[in-house]
């Protein structure tokens, strides 16, 4: 019903395309979160799904229905901006019934929707005041309030948090997820940020360049990267590439150029020429480093190493890094690795044992 | 510091530190360098002064007393006599009805127009910045290069094109004249300030259903407050001063006060009365210096604080 299906949707600003046949099924209920670095065209998605510019190509669907060149008023949309948008000669009451009072409810539906989303998102002792009187979180809050009201099956959020500082943005983030819980409305996310993509959504669209490169679960696309822009967009610190050659499978055929990307949390470390105390268990030795660095976190330490010329990361439990400076055997948990190709940078679907690191 | 979680208490602190900042510097002997600017901006604002504090005493003495030549002297009877009779009853050419005719005459003109320029320039503004139509960049040129002619050069066609109109040396004819000449200006002004506001303002007003006009009269017009004392400002001072446009469009019937307090300088029947002339001078331009004072303190409110982030 309210279904969100982009067919080859292309968007041109200028002369520039910034969309080029884009594929997107949104589903009842879900939570998309577009994310990408700046410029990728996530956020150009989201204002065409919104109507707010026009595409040249393709078709949006939504609920079913074909709203390709509908109003933004008629396609059953509520968005929050990054800036937050309020209207700022309106009291937060009349900013939030605006859309109501132009659609020309009755009054008593408009106070009674008003005072309802007022107050699931406790908003109630806020109403008489100017956005001017109001704090980040506030004004956010009530931009969110002034989408619910419009009752949308489809909700749009346009870097709803950057503005915000990290403890309030991590409240905000916890009651968006409440939210789309309890309204159960079709929900789409755009962000720059990993881990706001990583809790909120139930399926993470990776774009870059006006494509999206993986779409899946954040687990999925935390695990299995489909290429190496999304191996290494995801994850902080991002994820290790080790340079080698892979067995291209079929007898006799020539050793391709690859790379062996390993997760930081699946680097394990262990004093020269004994068995590995970390996750990797008893994983063969992949090479002796010298610990570089070592950034302390709280939780974890980060002991940045040097194997065989190659920078790597590894991510271990506090107080178990090694010092700077010291000689340790790598092991690698090569079960959670991932392997690509070195030309086309897509992944390859070989166990990592085919893989042959480079020798130094 | 105590001082600096309070808000209040800090500002305060701050003033008295300002405070004693200046009373260090007036002891400090005044440099040669300072003397010289204190000199230089004394003489100017002399400059300009002096011709004002001539017409004003001049204006509040009798004839008798500006016979005698003392130009910078104070009156020794102060009468209102002039002001009177130039509001009253002083003689533009044939009828001697004082300035109060030209007052009405450009009060007449001053307010139609202005309403109508402003309205269109916002109304221009408001589409050139936020629905950007097909063609409206080259629009948006033609306006500016029409900002930068001189009005002279229009003069003629305009004459032939409001006398086949009609309206030629009529009411509405010079109102149409003043709002076609306030276009360009007023709406650079507003396409400006509407530059300024986050398009995610817009879109949002787009999402929840506002329409072209809606979105002007209900969210833009609103905060458009402090460009428009601006508008305000540029046109009435703009207006009421102008001289040509008047004489050349208004009609006799319409003159405007700039042009009847010509007529009454020139009008020289006999003795020429300077202290009427300087009264009448005086009361022409009070109305820009009254818009100037009333509305000084609207420049530097923000209206869209609280809009956007910070």
């Amino acid at each position: 019903m309210s279904a969100v299906n982009i067919q080859q949707l292309g968007v041109r600003m200028g002369a520039t395309r910034v969309i080029e046949r884009l594929d997107l099924n949104v589903l009842e209920g879900e939570f998309l979160v577009l994310l990408g670095p700046s410029g990728c065209g996530k956020s150009t998605l989201l204002h065409a799904i919104a109507g707010l510019i026009d595409s040249d190509a393709g078709s949006v669907h939504i609920g079913g229905r074909d709203v390709t060149w509908a109003d933004p008023k008629d396609r059953g949309i509520g968005m929050v901006f990054q800036s937050y948008a309020l209207y700022p000669t309106m009291s937060v009451e009349r900013n939030m019934s605006f859309g109501l009072r132009v659609a020309g409810l009755p009054r008593r539906e408009i106070a009674q929707r008003v005072a309802r989303t007022a107050r699931l998102l406790q908003l109630e002792a806020l109403l008489a005041r100017k956005p001017a009187q109001l704090s980040g979180g506030q004004r956010q809050r009530v931009a969110i309030g002034r989408a619910l009201v419009r009752e949308a099956r489809v909700f749009l959020f346009d870097e709803p948090l950057s503005n915000l500082d990290a403890q309030l943005r991590t409240e905000l983030r916890r009651e968006l997820k409440t939210l789309h819980r309890e309204l159960g409305a079709t929900m789409i996310y755009v962000t720059h940020d990993q881990v706001e993509a990583m809790t909120l959504a139930t399926r993470v669209a990776v774009m870059r360049g006006g494509r999206i490169q993986q779409i899946g679960t954040p687990g999925e696309v935390y695990a299995r990267p489909a290429n190496l822009f999304v191996a290494g967009f995801l994850g902080a610190p991002g994820m290790n590439f080790i340079a080698g050659t892979v067995d291209a499978g079929a007898p006799g055929a020539a050793a391709r150029p690859a790379l062996l990307g390993v997760r930081p949390e699946h680097v394990a470390l262990g004093a020269p020429g004994t068995a590995p105390d970390g996750p990797a268990g008893t994983a063969p030795a992949h090479g002796r480093a010298t610990v570089t660095l070592v950034e302390t976190l709280g939780a974890h330490e980060i002991a940045w190493l040097a194997l065989r010329g190659q920078r790597l990361a590894a991510l271990l439990p506090a107080g178990s890094a090694p010092p700077a400076g010291a000689t340790v055997d790598v092991h690698l948990d090569l079960e959670r690795a991932s392997l690509f190709d070195a030309g086309t940078e897509l992944r390859l679907e070989l166990p990592a044992a085919a893989f042959r690191p480079d020798p130094s | 510091m105590t001082a600096a979680v309070d808000s209040r208490g800090l500002g305060r602190e701050s003033l008295a530190e300002r405070r004693s900042v200046r009373r260090r510097r007036a002891g400090r002997a005044p440099t040669p360098a300072r003397i010289g600017l204190y000199a230089f901006l004394l003489t100017a604002a002399a400059l300009f002064l002096l011709p004002l504090y001539v017409m004003g005493v001049t204006s509040v003495k009798p004839m008798e007393e500006i016979r005698l030549g003392n130009l910078f002297a104070l009156p020794v009877r102060v009468t209102l006599e002039p002001w009177a009779q130039a509001w009253l009853s002083a003689c533009t050419g044939l009828q001697c009805e004082g300035l109060r005719v030209g007052f009405a005459n450009s009060v007449a003109i001053v307010v139609p127009s202005t309403a109508l320029s402003i309205a269109l320039g916002a109304l221009n503004g408001y589409a050139l910045s936020f629905w950007r139509p097909r063609g409206a960049q080259a629009l948006y040129a033609v306006l500016l290069t029409g900002a930068f002619i001189p009005y002279q050069v229009m003069m003629f066609p305009l004459v032939r094109a409001l006398a086949a109109l009609g309206v030629f040396g009529s009411l509405p004819g010079i109102v149409l004249v003043h709002t076609l000449f306030g276009m360009p200006v007023m709406t650079l002004l507003f396409r400006n300030y509407y530059a300024g506001v986050p398009r995610e303002l817009f879109m949002a007003a787009r999402i929840d259903g506002g329409g072209f006009w809606r979105i002007f009269v209900q969210l833009m017009l609103p905060l458009s407050l402090p460009v428009a004392v601006v508008a305000v400002i540029m046109q009435v001072t703009g207006i009421w001063n102008d001289f040509v446009l008047g004489l050349v469009f208004a009609g006799s019937d319409h003159l405007p006060m700039t042009v009847q307090l010509n007529n009454i300088i020139n009008t020289t029947t006999g003795e020429r009365l300077y202290n009427v002339n300087m009264a009448a001078t005086l009361l022409t331009s009070l109305v820009p210096l009254a818009v100037y004072l009333a509305s000084g303190r609207w420049f530097v409110r923000g209206i869209a604080a609280g809009a956007v982030k910070g």
